[in-house]
């Protein structure tokens, strides 16, 4: 992460589209760069569309927002087709296929795709999807180390309860291997 | 440095309770509840008082009270509330009761809506109350300032025995970035003219009434002196690649940050522009674009409003001497690149390609 | 020399600039005794409201604050929250408390704030020339009910006092009247009743006292007070509401 970037988020509001931006927000301020996160919500919390921009740089960032970011995480058809065409050429979009049933029509982009619904059902709970799908992209990124990224959690997660956390690292390090063994 | 995670709202309260803020008044309302929440949580602990008023004009009088007592207080609200408030504004105002008080923006007029906003300018910068006064306007663009101009705010207030506003837009205070906590504040001004209980003293009178014509206007001119001084004093801008720019743009807050992004695509792109940021609202820069209309081509004002509000004052310091003309629209928040566009189109009419 | 009777120390001895026959001065003076008596003058905070009374600010010797209209009992919130050991009362007329300001008057006392309500009803607007207010009564002629105040028309007159004696954080409410020199003792009394129960912190506390508008009603000094008994009084029941804990 030499220039700045901006990896957007989006998907359904409740799929943990937020908490990932925020996720890599800390990831990337305790490793000493710059950071901003925007949110953007639907009119409604829950089921609404939710996304969020986070931008990085080593320093200071000029504007929180963009048009066109380089990365996009994608975990649901709709978010594919509002942001497909935003993304910069040679960027990446990474997609919940779980939830994403067709490619993207463009080809000058990177195309990571992921079961994550499928993944965390089998961990026992839909919840943890969103840390699935983190997971695998701090791997294939290298954004940082995972046993630095797995304290990290449990900075991010202060206060919830130990088996959250627990789940939430196994979840993490699901897609992990994810990564390591698939998006070679 | 240590450095701590915080969304705008949160950079604001944080940055009151190092200023040593003891009261939070305020009333519920989108996207500026965060602050009242996160007051309501940490002032018990504190030994400061957080009371959910009633309504916003209960909120703001209760802000009055409070300022009167010498204590530092605040409030928050968004553009409804704000209006609400108006009256207390100038009552606060004239009662030179020094306090700070908070608008994230949002759209409007009307209800509107809860998304990001700088359509509220004209009641911030022009005094949306009765009567002759100002309030100094400060326009955070980060979550750093957010926390910094809050802290810069009470000392102001204090300074000038004045209001101040923090006018930020809902954007910004959901913007989630690291904010340096500083120091707490450990020196205060004395206020000897608060009103405390007049033990030792002749009682003290916090009035602004005063039905005699001359009393009335020696008020006012003591009024006027104070905003003059506040005039040389305190305003604040910032320039960006201004001095060979044929195109500059202005803009505050959370845009002055896009603005800057498009300055620095359109230059890639060849074309000369530059970037004033209003950091005071008011006081104004008039002086700084002034100068500025003198050297460049053209002017153009990027708001987060659809008729234009600060472009008002950028003509007024243009005094004529280049066109102003205007980006703007409501709702959300526009992009570097969708600016950028746009500059090349003005570009193009003003002969600059 | 004997001293049978001076100034209150809590009086700075302005000239009143009230009309002929009016009793806020007589209500201020009883406000002023009561602060020499519990010897609280500079302990004590006072908030003026917009009004007859909107200059008290040059009448009682001690911090006084003069508020927008209808905003007192915000403002004397903020301040006795801030400065917890102080007393904090706020002077207000009828048009003030039970119209503009009735929302603020409601919440304070449900709210239970530590505060003194002095409530000056004299059923109209007297400082803008005489308009209806909240507590004009049914049939009475203002220059805003020119035919006589109808129900169907404005609505029934305010009770304030039976309306906030309901609220649990009310800790003593007490109606008064300054018609002849026995009310005029148990108005003090309330009145003195009110500040120890605040110094107690057990609510808030508010008295209601009757007053006379010769002016604005068209009646001599001594008519008003027999207008007050005739008519407001019936209507008005003097008394107290609300007593916590007894």
């Amino acid at each position: 992460m030499s220039q700045e970037q901006q990896v957007l988020f989006a998907g359904f509001g409740g799929q943990g589209v937020i908490s990932m931006g925020q996720f890599l927000t800390h990831l990337a301020m305790h490793t000493g760069k710059e950071v901003s996160c925007a949110l953007s919500y639907g009119a409604e919390m829950r089921g609404g569309t939710a996304n969020c921009l986070v931008t990085i740089s080593d320093e200071e960032i000029s504007s929180p927002l963009t048009e066109n970011p380089m990365t996009a995480i994608i975990m649901n058809l709709p978010s594919l087709e509002r942001f497909e065409d935003k993304i910069k050429p040679n960027g990446t979009l990474v997609l919940n296929s779980s939830m994403v049933d067709r490619l993207p029509q463009r080809e000058d982009v990177e195309v990571l795709q992921m079961p994550v619904n499928m993944l965390a059902d089998q961990l026992g709970t839909a919840r943890v999807a969103n840390m699935v799908l983190l997971g695998a992209f701090v791997e294939k990124k290298g954004l940082m180390d995972i046993d630095q990224a797995l304290d990290y959690l449990e900075v991010v997660f202060k206060g919830k309860k130990e088996s959250v956390i627990a789940k939430n690292k196994e979840a993490f390090l699901v897609g992990v291997e994810y990564a390591r063994k698939e998006w070679k | 440095m240590q450095r701590v995670l915080m969304k705008g709202n949160e950079a604001i309260a944080e940055g009151a309770i190092r200023a040593g803020c003891k009261g939070f008044f305020g009333y519920p309302i989108t996207p500026s509840s965060e602050i009242a929440e996160y007051m309501a949580r940490k002032m018990p602990a504190l030994g400061g008082v957080f009371v959910q008023a009633e309504s916003e004009l209960a909120a703001i009088n209760m802000v009055y009270g409070g300022a009167a007592t010498g204590s530092r207080v605040m409030t928050a609200s968004s553009g409804p509330g704000i209006s609400l408030k108006q009256e207390g504004i100038s009552f606060l105002a004239e009662g030179e009761l020094p306090c700070l008080i908070v608008d994230i923006c949002r759209g409007g007029p009307g209800l509107g809506g809860i998304q990001p906003s700088q359509a509220d300018y004209f009641q911030a910068t022009r005094g949306g109350g009765h009567g002759d006064y100002h309030i100094i306007v400060l326009a955070p663009s980060s979550a750093q300032e957010m926390m910094d101009f809050t802290m810069l705010g009470f000392e102001l207030a204090d300074k000038h025995r004045s209001p101040v506003m923090i006018m930020a837009e809902g954007t910004l205070g959901n913007l989630i970035e690291p904010v340096v906590l500083r120091d707490a504040v450990t020196e205060f001004v004395d206020k000897p003219w608060a009103i405390t209980g007049c033990r030792g003293r002749q009682p003290n009178i916090v009035n602004t009434l005063h039905m005699p014509v001359e009393l009335l206007q020696t008020r006012n001119q003591h009024l006027t002196k104070k905003y003059e001084a506040i005039r040389s004093e305190e305003i604040r801008s910032e320039e960006f690649m201004t001095e060979d720019a044929d195109l500059i743009l202005v803009a505050y807050g959370i845009m002055a940050r896009i603005a800057r992004k498009a300055v620095i695509n359109a230059r890639q792109l060849g074309l000369k522009t530059g970037l004033i940021r209003p950091i005071t609202l008011w006081p104004y820069p008039y002086e700084t674009l002034g100068r500025a209309a003198r050297h460049c081509k053209a002017m153009v004002s990027v708001e987060i409003s659809t008729v234009g509000q600060m472009i008002e004052d950028i003509r007024l310091a243009a005094e004529g001497k280049v066109p102003v003309h205007y980006i703007g629209e409501i709702g959300r928040t526009p992009n570097p690149e969708e600016i950028t566009q746009q500059l090349l189109a003005i570009a193009e009419r003003e002969g600059l390609r | 020399m004997k001293i049978i009777a001076k100034k209150p120390e809590s009086l700075t001895g302005a000239k009143y600039h009230y009309c002929p026959g009016c009793t806020h001065g007589i209500i201020h003076r009883l406000v002023a005794e009561v602060m020499d008596e519990l010897d609280i003058r500079e302990q004590t905070i006072g908030i003026c409201p917009v009004g007859c009374s909107v200059l008290a600010y040059d009448y009682f010797n001690c911090d006084m604050l003069e508020a927008a209209h209808g905003r007192a009992p915000a403002i004397a919130t903020a301040i006795k929250r801030l400065l917890p050991d102080r007393y904090l009362f706020t002077y207000q007329g009828d048009g003030d408390l039970a119209s503009i300001g009735m929302g603020e008057i409601v919440h304070a006392s449900m709210r239970g704030e530590k505060i003194t309500t002095i409530f000056v009803n004299n059923t109209l607007y007297g400082m803008t020339g005489g308009q209806m207010a909240p507590t004009t009564l049914l049939g009475q002629v203002t220059t805003t009910s020119p035919y006589g105040r109808k129900a169907e028309w404005e609505g029934y007159p305010a009770k304030m006092c039976e309306l906030l004696s309901i609220n649990e954080g009310a800790a003593y409410v007490c109606r008064t009247a300054v018609n002849n020199p026995a009310n005029i003792i148990k108005t003090k009394k309330a009145i003195k009743k009110a500040f120890q129960i605040q110094a107690e912190g057990l609510g808030f506390t508010m008295v209601e006292v009757l007053s006379t508008c010769p002016t604005n009603w068209g009646l001599s000094p001594t008519d008003a007070l027999k207008w007050m008994e005739e008519h407001m009084i019936p209507y008005y029941p003097l008394g107290e509401f609300k007593v916590k804990g007894e």
